[in-house]
């Protein structure tokens, strides 16, 4: 258990060592960037199954009543542990020719691995105000690294994400607020244990507030403004995170360990995420068919596949929450290749329009394979790892007997279908255009991450059979569908 | 009575960031909300005739938690302040490139990326 | 003592006088540092008073008399300095004593001094000092990259 706390400070410590030697040197901040992400990959992995709790400082309960900030690692901590190191692990690989037309790698790496700490802190803390400071360090680091090329666009969709993340984050620490003056604590555990029970006006005040700036920080679509222009306009590796990670990690789940462990899932509750996730289901694919801008067109379809996922937190039955789980693990697999090889194709033609280009497929092979591979299985086409979370979604929902919402996702997933293969078309078959018949593949470890995302993606379903299943996403639908136990499960260690 | 004041700041806020046009006073209004909020949450640990809560030396800690007001939102207000203090500084200096690049501080005018 | 020619800066009375309110301030600022675990302050108070000395110094005398005293690229690496040092006090804790934790207060375990005085309740005010050294740096980064600094374009832009 004394590995749980250097999950936070190693990649806290590397964002600061990173600057005072890396300035000069770009190459020496490319290995030390890679070899932290690295480390944090396995240790991630060799923490799977195991489950603890941490209190900082030496300071237990005394008497049972938390008088200190604990972290907590229980299955669906190792689960977001697992997805945010992998993810950043492929995307420090790219950036390592990605971001050689950049000046000042040396800071993009010490950002980057900020937001690695504040999303890695926000999966594993036990107490409300902890997860808010987090939360704010990924969020300003994301401002900042949105903004990292200082073009028109990224000034200009920096400060837009920046004004909506801080009306958020505002929203959230208002919550907190209500929270603490009306149970007396901060710990989740114990906050749970105090609010057991009806609630009363001021504390749907307070639900309200966590959903409205937890929505935000996640672009459901009433919330969704900023995220068509963010994150085309970021650099690609931090596209990748950002739709990959970012959006999943400081909204759906915080929004979800707050919603189903401290509050409980009432059927009101449980409405409301089903409304709001099928309404940015259907928007959200809507709205990206209609793209010409690559990157424009994945992240509307980010905000479609997000809808996926809060409606199938929304459901609280055990199925769906493990089929919710495993989607967002898959989207962040697939959605990350997706975008480093809309970067790979920015790179080779300096261009994101649609319309400018076609027929891609003979000069970079490998760029269009793995896009190929990540286009159907975000569509959801069998065997891909896409079809199966898709699927059990749809059959959660027939089960807990929610036919209608059965069918939008259905529906939704057809939409998809013909709003990638359009993509698909439009990029790398047709016939080559000749203002780009110099475009070459892009350099190795560009084309390594891409291709360790693409045979994830092939080979993630597996994780649905039962015996891998017992070990990595049952433990964590678990301890989501049984919600009101967590408190008992922390204090009792 | 007072939080009802305080929501207003918070009301009068977040009237700026959404209707006003100029860069500039979308920052302030930010930074108006974030305060309304720290007041917010000083004022959930005020106890009715309460005292400071540093601890003297003559003092026993049976008078102390007696008669003073809640110290942890204090403490929670100064960690806040720094992340305002924070998100504030990389708000203007967006906003001195945006007015570098685009000529202007019109919100209207900065508007290339639609659709 | 200050350099009194007109043509810089402010008239030589507010020079003069802010030649002798920047040690007091300073001294100031460091008695709050230092008493942050007695007195209110600490770290953040502390490290604030300490860059406002360097933006007073900008304001009276001009950027080039601050940039004498701390030249950018030192504070950005005391920056990382205070940053490091804070989180080598708080590992020290797993390994210092038997059963340690990330965070915990060793020195107070094995030496624990006298109440309401300086030397007492262990590792923080180490941990005071290098969060005032991470604050005051960061503040005059901030403020001089954005008063006294502007953006030139490269020849491709």
């Amino acid at each position: 258990m004394q590995i749980i706390p250097l999950f936070v400070a190693i990649p806290l410590g590397a964002a600061f060592f990173i600057p005072m030697v890396g300035r000069k040197n770009p190459r020496l901040s490319d290995t030390l960037a890679n070899l932290v992400t690295l480390a944090l990959l396995v240790m991630a992995i060799s923490v799977i199954g195991k489950n603890g709790v941490y209190w900082m400082g030496g300071w237990v309960p005394r008497l049972g009543i938390p008088v200190g900030i604990n972290l907590v690692l229980d299955g669906v901590s190792v689960f977001m542990l697992v997805t945010i190191t992998l993810i950043s692990f492929m995307a420090t690989l790219y950036s390592i020719q990605y971001m050689d037309k950049f000046t000042s790698k040396s800071r993009f790496y010490s950002l980057f691995l900020l937001m690695v700490t504040g999303m890695i802190g926000v999966s594993l803390t036990g107490d409300l105000f902890n997860l808010y400071v987090f939360l704010e360090i990924a969020s300003i680091a994301s401002y900042a690294l949105v903004a990292f090329g200082c073009q028109h666009e990224e000034l200009e969709a920096s400060f837009k994400y920046l004004v909506l993340g801080s009306v958020g984050s505002s929203l959230i620490l208002f919550a907190i607020a209500i929270m603490y003056s009306l149970t007396g604590t901060l710990n989740m555990a114990q906050m749970s244990m105090q609010l057991g029970g009806g609630f009363q006006p001021i504390h749907l005040f307070a639900i309200a507030l966590f959903i409205a700036g937890f929505g935000l920080k996640a672009a459901l679509i009433p919330f969704h403004a900023w995220l068509p222009d963010a994150h085309p306009s970021a650099p690609a590796p931090i596209s990748a995170m950002l739709s990959g990670l970012v959006i999943k990690t400081i909204g759906i789940y915080a929004m979800a360990r707050i919603l189903l462990n401290v509050i409980g899932l009432t059927p009101a509750i449980s409405t409301i995420l089903l409304v709001f996730g099928t309404v940015s289901m259907v928007i959200g694919v809507l709205l990206c068919m209609g793209q010409d801008d690559i990157k424009r067109f994945l992240a509307y379809s980010s905000i479609s596949q997000v809808g996926y996922i809060i409606l199938g937190l929304g459901l609280g039955t055990r199925l769906g929450i493990a089929a919710a789980l495993f989607h967002l693990l898959n989207h962040a697999v697939f959605k990350s290749l997706l975008f480093l090889n809309a970067g790979a194709v920015e790179y080779a033609t300096g261009t994101r329009d649609l319309n400018k280009m076609g027929g891609l497929r003979d000069k970079m092979p490998v760029t269009s394979a793995t896009s190929m591979i990540g286009s159907m299985s975000i569509a959801g086409v069998p065997p891909f790892a896409g079809f199966w979370s898709k699927l059990f979604i749809i059959v959660a929902c027939v089960q807990a007997e929610r036919y209608g919402y059965a069918t939008w996702a259905a529906g939704v997933s057809v939409l998809t279908l013909a709003a990638y293969m359009r993509l698909q078309r439009r990029t790398f078959f047709g016939e080559p255009k000749e203002a780009y018949a110099n475009a070459k593949e892009v350099p190795g470890f560009m084309q390594v991450s891409m291709l360790g995302l693409a045979a994830l993606t092939i080979f993630m379903g597996l994780l649905w059979i039962p015996q891998a299943r017992e070990v990595f996403l049952t433990p964590a639908a678990k301890v989501l569908q049984e919600g009101l136990n967590y408190a008992s499960g922390i204090l009792g260690m | 009575m007072h939080y009802a004041l305080v929501l207003m700041l918070f009301m009068i806020g977040l009237y700026g960031v959404v209707v006003k046009r100029n860069l500039i006073k979308i920052i302030i209004s930010l930074v108006i909300m974030e305060t309304a909020i720290n007041v917010f949450i000083i004022m959930i640990g005020y106890r009715s005739d309460g005292m400071a809560p540093i601890m003297q030396q003559t003092m026993a800690p049976e008078v102390f938690v007696r008669t003073s007001v809640d110290p942890v939102p204090q403490a929670l207000v100064l960690t806040a302040i720094v992340i305002g203090l924070g998100v504030t500084a990389m708000t203007v200096s967006i906003a001195m490139r945006l007015y570098e690049r685009y000529g202007t501080y019109d919100v209207r005018e900065i508007r290339r990326l639609r659709g | 003592m200050v350099d009194i020619t007109p043509n810089r800066g402010m008239t030589p009375i507010v020079k003069t006088v802010a030649g002798w309110v920047r040690g007091i301030t300073f001294l100031f600022g460091l008695y709050i540092i230092l008493f942050g675990h007695i007195t209110p302050g600490g770290g953040f108070a502390g490290g604030v008073i300490l860059a406002l000395v360097y933006v007073l110094m900008t304001l009276c005398c001009g950027k080039q008399k601050a940039f004498e005293k701390l030249p950018l690229h030192w504070a950005a690496e005391l920056d990382s300095v205070g940053a490091i040092m804070f989180l080598i006090i708080a590992w020290l804790g797993m390994w210092s004593i038997l059963g340690g934790s990330f965070f915990t207060n060793y020195i107070a375990r094995w030496n624990p001094g006298l109440p309401y005085h300086i030397f007492s309740s262990g590792t923080i005010p180490l941990c005071n000092i290098a969060i005032a050294l991470k604050v005051a740096a960061s503040l005059f980064l901030i403020f001089m990259l954005l008063v006294t600094t502007k953006v030139v374009h490269g020849p491709n832009e």
